[in-house]
Order: C-alpha cells, then structure tokens, then sequence
C-alpha cells in the first residue's frame, strides 16, 4: 500500500474541503478502497475519515420516503423494519450482496461508489482505460465472462458490480451531496452513474470534494418487490444477472411493472419504454418477452459473455411470471 | 554434508533474517536511516505516526501506528495476538473475522487508525479461563475443520452470526422478510456463514457445530 496521511474529518463542510486536494479521499467502511489500495489500483496520498459525522442515521421524510444517511451499513439498512416491510427489492438486494462481515462494514454511500470487479481493472499488469487512461482495454479480447453487454463502449466493458445500486434505480432513489463550496445537490440516481464513453475513469457525475451525504427514497410503488440474483455459486459472489423489480398486477393484469438490471451494464440499467410494454397489458410469457426484446434491443456479447442476453431474458420472464402469479 | 553442518547453516540463515527484519524495523522507526535497512539507496516517504486506543478482549491498549496498517496486522504483529489469521488479506476468505462492537468484520479490510476508541473481540477473548465457549468446543466435538487455519474466523463469524440472528437480521434465504426472527435452518446458517470459506470443505460438520453451539446458546 503506498504511503497516505490519515485524517477524521470533523464536519462535512470541512471533509468536502478537504477532499478538493488532488490525492484525497473519503474513507468510510473502507471495504472497496482498501481493497484496492493493497493492489495500488488506488493510491490515495490523504484518507478522510468521514465515520464519526454522525451520517449513519434512517429517517422518515415528510413525503412518506426514506432518508438513508450516507455512513448507514448495508446490514443496518437491510434489517431495517421499514426497509423489510416498504423496500423490500432493496433489504433483499443489499442481503444478495457481498458476506454478512462485509455487510456489517459498508455504507450506503460507498457501495454508490464501489469500483468494477473487471479483472483486468484489479490487475495492474495489464491494460485498462478506467484505471490507466489510454493504455487500452484487455477485456475487449480477454476473459470476459462477467462484462457488460449493454450501455459499454470501445473503450471499456466493465460492469457496474452493485446490488444496492439496482434497487435504488427501480426506486427511483435521488443522492444527495455537499460541495466544497457549502452548497448541496440532489441527483436522481438514473443520471448518478456515467456510462464509459471515451472516458471510462470518470464513473460518476460528482465534482472534486463532493461528497454523498445521504439517499432518499420517494414512498414506495404498489406492487410485489422481488430482487432476483443469478451468480456462479449461491452466495457471496457477484451478479452475471440480476433483475429488481416492482410489479403491480391482480387477475392475470399488469397494471405497472419497473424493472432494472444489475450484471449487465457499466450502471443500473433500467428501460422506461420497456416497462411501458407492459403497462396496463395481460401477464402472460409473450408481454414479458416482449419487454425483454426491447432491453436487450442493441445488446451485445464479446465471446465470454454471449451468455447473458438470454440468462437476462430467461431470468426477467421469470420474476414477472412470479410477481403476476397471485 | 551431515546433518550438523545442515542444521548450523539452518539456524544461521534464519538468524540472519532475524537480523534482517530487526534493522530494517529499526530503519522504520526513524532510530536508523532508512538507507541502511536492507541496502535500499531510496528512503521511503516520511509517515506521520497515528496514535490509537484499542479495547481488545477487554484490555485498553494503546499504539502508535503507520497509518496503513490494518486492524489485522495490529493485532497479529503488534499486539501478537495471532489467532486471527491472515488468509486471503482482500476480505474473501473471512479467517481475519472478529467482532467490532459486537459485529463482526473483515479485520483485513480496515485500518486500525479507523477504531479509535473502539471494542475488538477476537478468538483469543472468547474462553473463560480453561472453559472454552460453547462455540469452541463444538468445533471440537463435530470436528469442524481439518488444518484449523480458518477455524478463528469461523467461530468469530459464527458469535457474530448468532447475535444477528437473534436480533432478528434477515438473510438472502430468509422467505418473508417482514418476519421477527427466521428459524436457524441450515439452509440459514449456510448463507449467514458464506463469508467463511474452509478450503478444507469441512462444512457439513461447521454447521452441525454452529446448529449445536446455537441450542445451548438460546
């Protein structure tokens, strides 16, 4: 691990300051970054310790949502008697992600910002756009069973690995953030994360120094939440597909349906005209086939993961044949 | 060579890497030059010491660390408390597990100087003098492990494990998730306990200790 100095930052305006210096950043469970740092895919030269801002708090906001401090572990907020009863898609997405010890370490806002498992990324041999840019892309012609068929550029393939992530999107969950400047922002998580494009670095829209400081949730949708993971063993690894979904329907009918992808993309992936397929339409394998067509409208394999268009389609038609079996 | 001259030049070579490891911790210390430890011509970068307060196993114990040394590598190399262990260091293995304020963690992927002030359980605060937990001797009494390298992690993971489960943490397996407490199945404690790998696959036999140690423990 290269040498970093260490700092607990004493409010956010002053950690949010801080962190405007080139070389700086946030520590909060450390789980991801850490990790990395070990490897020196990421040298920081400052850590700022942002645990004891009292960020760790779950709120009830006056709309009937949810306000998620940004320090609040992924096992808190997965137990949380209100996230179990309203949120469902997210307790059992956050419960899908990581180990229980890992759990009991990251935040909200650090799963928002966990890197990509591409092995090529962890690997500091061997090629990268998003850790060195410009040195090229491994994955495009490498092992790349686990990279994105959707939403990826020529420069980069990886995925977004978050669990989290994919509930939020299907919530329509907004981050909230404070600026160096003492300003704040609330960015809807749909536009949170950017796609590679010819800068596959830079994965979030967040300016230097900004820090999250919560998440909120609007009140939830009607409908059955399910939060479906396909991995290669049943627990403690990451996503080849995942779907969360929110699914209104009674009789035989949709009334509205929401779904999002984890596993497929370099973020949540969630297709508004899609669901609109659905809307108001009969449940039944043709809808939801059809609405599979559109998501994966334009997807494509690079060897490795031919596989995942149709795991993807198999395993959406089967949570929506599970919420509308009622 | 006879055996003599084989074991004499054994004990040398592990004395000269003893040596070794004295200078170059002298070197680090700032009692020595950096240049002198190891023949290294390139000093390496001035770290700043970070003072920090342990609770381990109950005793208060104070430190003064660089600051990238992990919660891990504080108890194992400065405090010597070796029975949590070192597996895969990048939190994939769960032999580091303890418990921190009661939950348990990955101790490989944390810094110490995060824990200021903090509570650190390990294995070696689990008996009560010659007894051993509950959750020891089960480990004993179904064999639940082969070379025993992950078995601290295991049983620190497992008391973490069953403290959440009493507090009613759902799993991923859990079917209604709007309910108290799910039953300890094993199909439970399997999915509660995946963050303990055992390359020895001594798994059938971890959860028939941990389902055991769970009855005596509720």
């Amino acid at each position: 691990m290269k040498a970093f100095t260490y700092e607990r930052a004493t409010s956010i305006a002053q950690a949010a300051s801080a962190a405007v210096t080139p070389g700086a950043k946030f520590i909060a469970g450390g789980t991801n970054l850490l990790d990395l740092m070990k490897l020196q895919v990421e040298t920081p030269t400052r850590l700022i310790d942002i645990n004891r801002l009292a960020l760790d708090g779950i709120e009830d906001t006056p709309e009937g949502g949810l306000r998620i401090g940004a320090t609040v572990r992924n096992s808190d907020l997965a137990a949380d008697p209100r996230v179990r009863r309203r949120y469902g898609v997210l307790s059992r997405a956050l419960l899908a992600g990581a180990s229980a010890q890992l759990r009991n370490k990251a935040t909200t806002g650090g799963n928002l910002l966990q890197r990509t498992r591409c092995y090529y990324f962890y690997d500091v041999t061997k090629p990268c756009n998003k850790r060195s840019p410009g040195s090229g892309c491994a994955a495009l012609e490498g092992f790349n069973r686990i990279h994105a068929i959707l939403g990826a550029s020529s420069q980069c393939i990886a995925t977004n690995p978050s669990d989290m992530a994919v509930a939020f999107r299907v919530l329509d969950a907004s981050v909230e953030t404070a600026a160096a400047d003492g300003g704040s922002r609330s960015i809807p998580i749909a536009e949170f994360h950017r796609l590679p494009g010819a800068t596959p670095s830079v994965e979030t829209v967040l300016r230097p120094g900004e820090m999250i400081t919560a998440v909120t949730l609007p009140p939830p949708p009607p409908g059955v939440q399910i939060y479906r993971k396909v991995r290669d063993r049943a627990s403690y690894a990451f996503a080849l597909v995942s779907v969360g979904a929110i699914v209104d329907a009674s009789h035989g009918r949709v009334r509205s349906a929401r779904f999002a992808f984890g596993g497929l993309a370099p973020k949540p992936w969630r297709v508004g005209s899609s669901e609109e397929v659905l809307a108001n339409s009969a449940a039944s394998a043709s809808s939801f086939n059809a609405a599979a067509n559109i998501v994966l409208q334009g997807a494509r394999g690079y060897g490795g993961n031919d596989f995942k268009a149709p795991l993807a389609r198999r395993t959406l038609v089967t949570v929506l044949a599970q919420a509308t079996r009622a | 060579m006879d055996h003599d001259e084989n074991e004499q030049l054994r004990i040398t070579r592990r004395g000269a890497l003893e040596a070794g490891a004295a200078t170059a911790a002298l070197a680090y210390a700032g009692i020595l030059p950096a240049a002198l430890a190891a023949g290294s011509p390139v000093p390496e970068p001035r770290l700043d010491a970070v003072w920090v307060e342990l609770q381990v196993n109950g005793s208060p114990h104070r430190l003064s660390l660089d600051p990238r040394t992990t919660l891990l590598d504080a108890m194992r190399e400065h405090l010597h408390l070796t029975g949590s262990k070192k597996g895969c260091d990048h939190g994939q293995c769960g032999a580091c597990t303890v418990l921190l304020d009661g939950r348990r963690i990955n101790s490989c992927l944390t810094l110490a100087v995060m824990h200021d002030g903090h509570a650190i359980e390990t294995i070696e605060g689990l008996a009560s003098g010659e007894a051993l937990h509950p959750l020891q001797a089960a480990f004993i009494e179904h064999d639940g492990f082969q070379c025993g390298y992950c078995t601290s992690g295991q049983i620190c993971s497992a008391l973490g494990m069953l403290h959440e489960s009493r507090t009613g943490m759902p799993s991923y397996v859990t079917a209604d998730l709007t309910q108290a407490r799910a039953e300890l199945t094993d199909i439970e404690i399997r999915e509660r306990m995946s963050g303990n790998i055992c390359r020895c696959a001594a798994y059938p036999n971890i959860v028939a200790a941990i389902r055991q140690a769970a009855e005596q423990l509720s």
